[in-house]
């Protein structure tokens, strides 16, 4: 759909590696911290950037992204804020494909036509809403699709073959293969079994397929990499920067470079993966 | 369950994607989606199935210890000099409390789906006890989220859940309340959504639920009708019952819904007044947005973020409500109004002192309504009350707040 997203996973495919994507959450722990995070990212080697859109109720998410989530809220952020972080960062970034990721009902409120529109204003290219299953495409999927933004869907472990059809007829961009059933920040599973799943997806679709959930560390991020398309790590990066904060929650001077260590790490984790698995 | 709806009736919803008018659906994660058709399935099958329904009537009979009276109150009548006023006496039900007919029904699907574990959410308690009392009766083990809020507030039914063998998982994310305790228990599912079954409390969440909720309520209003027409050889001029997510309220309106001489008034709670934030009366002074699985009216704010609300009953402190009243509100065939804390209160000492019956404070609720407007209804008028709980869960709330007891 956007060009954006395309050329980037047909640009990093051209290299042999698969794609990182990097999710954080919106306004954590304030606006001009997560501005700051946000433009860390690519030059970290970030190849696609997940934006998180906050949520009282997050009824999908672990305790580190919930938290996350709070923190941005007590600081005040809206989604009108959350895309006012992704037009600055497209003040020096076009290449990034952005996707916005979080939950029906802020957009539902804010209202489906007007998000759109500035949603693509602001130069989103993606939208993960996690709690629109394809049984609620007219909601806001098929207008997504319409104004020219990717759907990105969630295939998980229960999403059979009866039923992978239904959840890739829509989806466009990539999609996202949850690698368990659970909530952010649970453990890994085994790679190969992640490597079976991949490949199931990849029988019934040409679109690139990313895999998430439980990917902490470079290592992981090389593991799935070996099979997946693109490697997605979220809860990994809300710990890190969790972990600077003031005991007050707020940004210290290690917030943003202790983002851009980890994000380097992984970075190097997928740089090696195909080589790792040629081996 | 029901008999079949009239044309043009009120009683048809929802349609096939789960929606009452724009309210309802299924809003829920991917993980949960495959489990979820699996259960419309399967509760398709078995609400025309006879023996389902007849287990479902002797495990009614025998163990509910239905059919639950229809009590004319003589006293109050008479102290309010109005309108005939009768109870549908729900609390007399084994465990105390409407909310054991919803759970027996839910654990024998459970267990025709195969499913080894359950999971619930409680608010004040009421269908945490229900839910690990079916669950002892049917030999599984039960997990029960509650608001960590909710378990100081409503100790006996913590330790009645403890007695009985449940796990009781307090829930301090947010306020501590029904809200929350839900969240925990659909973060639960997503996880086990193999050997789970998500034994829902209240006529709200994803399709089926709503539907399947009301469907095994609604033989609270079946009765009561029946018993009705003995009593008096005719219906009621008015159906009142508390709503938080509206399960009981359901159960009792809906066999009512075609009947156009029945009024019928949905009861929220008011808190501390409905012009700040401290209530939960998500009809009157909420909007329509998506949360738990369905669209319905929630406290939210410009934003979409959903509010936490407060009600003095803990049964009721829920920011939602179910999506079929959110379209009858919408519809307008049945008035949604709130009473405050304080008037609930005041209901409950009402009763207990006229009548010898000590009520929820949900109920009270709806008790405040009736309090006002039997007294400006004719003597040949009749009311019907939902009296949906008993109280002996809230005697130290009461007493707390009344500067009695110890």
């Amino acid at each position: 759909m956007t060009a954006r997203m395309d050329k980037r996973f047909a640009d990093v495919a051209a290299e042999g590696r698969p794609v990182l994507v990097t999710y954080f959450m919106g306004g954590d722990p304030d606006f001009e911290t997560s501005v700051s995070i946000m433009k860390a990212l690519p030059k970290a080697g970030a190849d696609v950037i997940e934006l998180g859109m906050p949520f009282s109720d997050p009824m999908a998410d672990g305790p580190a992204i919930q938290l996350a989530g709070q923190r941005s809220l007590k600081g005040g952020q809206t989604l009108a804020k959350t895309l006012e972080i992704a037009r600055r960062f497209r003040e020096e970034d076009q290449r990034t494909p952005i996707v916005l990721m979080g939950y029906y009902n802020p957009i539902y409120i804010y209202g489906v036509d007007r998000f759109l529109t500035d949603a693509l204003a602001a130069g989103i290219d993606g939208l993960i809403v996690v709690d629109l299953p394809p049984e609620m495409d007219d909601e806001l999927c098929v207008p997504a699709l319409e104004k020219g933004i990717n759907f990105i869907r969630l295939a998980t472990p229960t999403t059979d073959d009866r039923r992978l059809p239904k959840v890739l007829e829509n989806t466009s961009g990539f999609v996202y293969y949850v690698s368990m059933n659970g909530i952010t920040g649970s453990a890994l599973p085994d790679p190969s079994l992640i490597a079976g799943a991949v490949g199931r997806i990849k029988a019934h679709t040409n679109l690139p397929v990313c895999v998430g959930f439980g990917v902490k560390t470079a290592e992981h991020a090389r593991a799935i990499g070996a099979s997946a398309d693109g490697v997605v790590v979220g809860t990994a990066i809300v710990n890190q920067i969790a972990s600077s904060l003031t005991e007050e929650g707020k940004a210290t001077d290690a917030t943003v470079p202790g983002v851009e260590a980890l994000v380097r790490g992984l970075s190097a984790g997928v740089r090696s993966a195909r080589l790792a698995a040629a081996e | 369950m029901n008999q079949a709806p009239k044309l043009n009736s009120y009683r048809g919803g929802p349609d096939e994607d789960g929606r009452f008018g724009i309210f309802g659906g299924r809003f829920v994660a991917e993980t949960l989606m495959p489990l979820i058709l699996d259960l419309q399935d399967e509760w398709n099958k078995a609400k025309d199935d006879p023996a389902f329904k007849a287990e479902l009537a002797h495990l009614g009979a025998h163990y509910i210890g239905r059919p639950s009276p229809l009590y004319f109150a003589e006293r109050l009548t008479a102290e309010l000099g109005g309108a005939k006023i009768y109870f549908k006496r729900e609390e007399l039900n084994h465990t105390g409390s409407h909310k054991i007919n919803n759970c027996i029904g839910q654990i024998l699907l459970a267990k025709r789906m195969g499913k080894t574990r359950i999971i619930a959410e409680t608010g004040a308690g009421q269908h945490g006890v229900a839910s690990a009392t079916v669950a002892a009766r049917f030999g599984l083990p039960c997990v029960v989220y509650m608001g960590a809020t909710d378990v100081e507030r409503q100790a006996p039914n913590v330790f009645r859940m403890k007695l009985l063998g449940a796990e009781v998982k307090p829930v301090t994310a947010g306020s501590g309340t029904l809200k929350d305790a839900m969240n925990e228990a659909l973060r639960d599912w997503v996880t086990n959504v193999d050997s789970t079954y998500y034994l829902i409390g209240t006529a709200a969440g994803p399709h089926p639920y709503p539907e399947m909720v009301r469907d095994f309520q609604a033989v609270i209003g079946q009765e009561a009708k029946e018993q009705m027409l003995a009593a008096e050889g005719r219906l009621p001029d008015l159906v009142v019952a508390a709503v938080g997510g509206g399960s009981n309220a359901i159960g009792i309106f809906h066999p009512f819904l075609d009947d156009e001489s029945v009024k019928i008034v949905g009861v929220e709670a008011g808190g501390k007044g409905i012009e700040g934030d401290e209530h939960c009366a998500s009809i009157t002074a909420g909007s329509p947005g998506v949360l738990h699985g369905n669209r319905t009216y929630l406290l939210q704010d410009g934003d979409g973020q959903i509010k936490e609300g407060h009600s003095i009953s803990a049964g009721l402190d829920y920011p939602g409500i179910g999506p079929e009243h959110a379209w009858l509100n919408d519809v307008g065939r049945v008035e949604y109004v709130p009473i405050m804390d304080h008037e609930a209160l005041e209901a409950f000492q009402t009763l207990t002192r006229l009548e010898g019956i000590i009520p929820a404070l949900e109920p009270s609720h709806a008790l405040a309504e009736v309090i006002k407007r039997a007294p400006k209804m004719g003597k040949d008028e009749i009311i019907l009350m939902n009296l949906s709980g008993r109280g002996d869960k809230d005697i130290f709330t009461v007493g707390k707040i009344l500067g009695m007891g110890q």
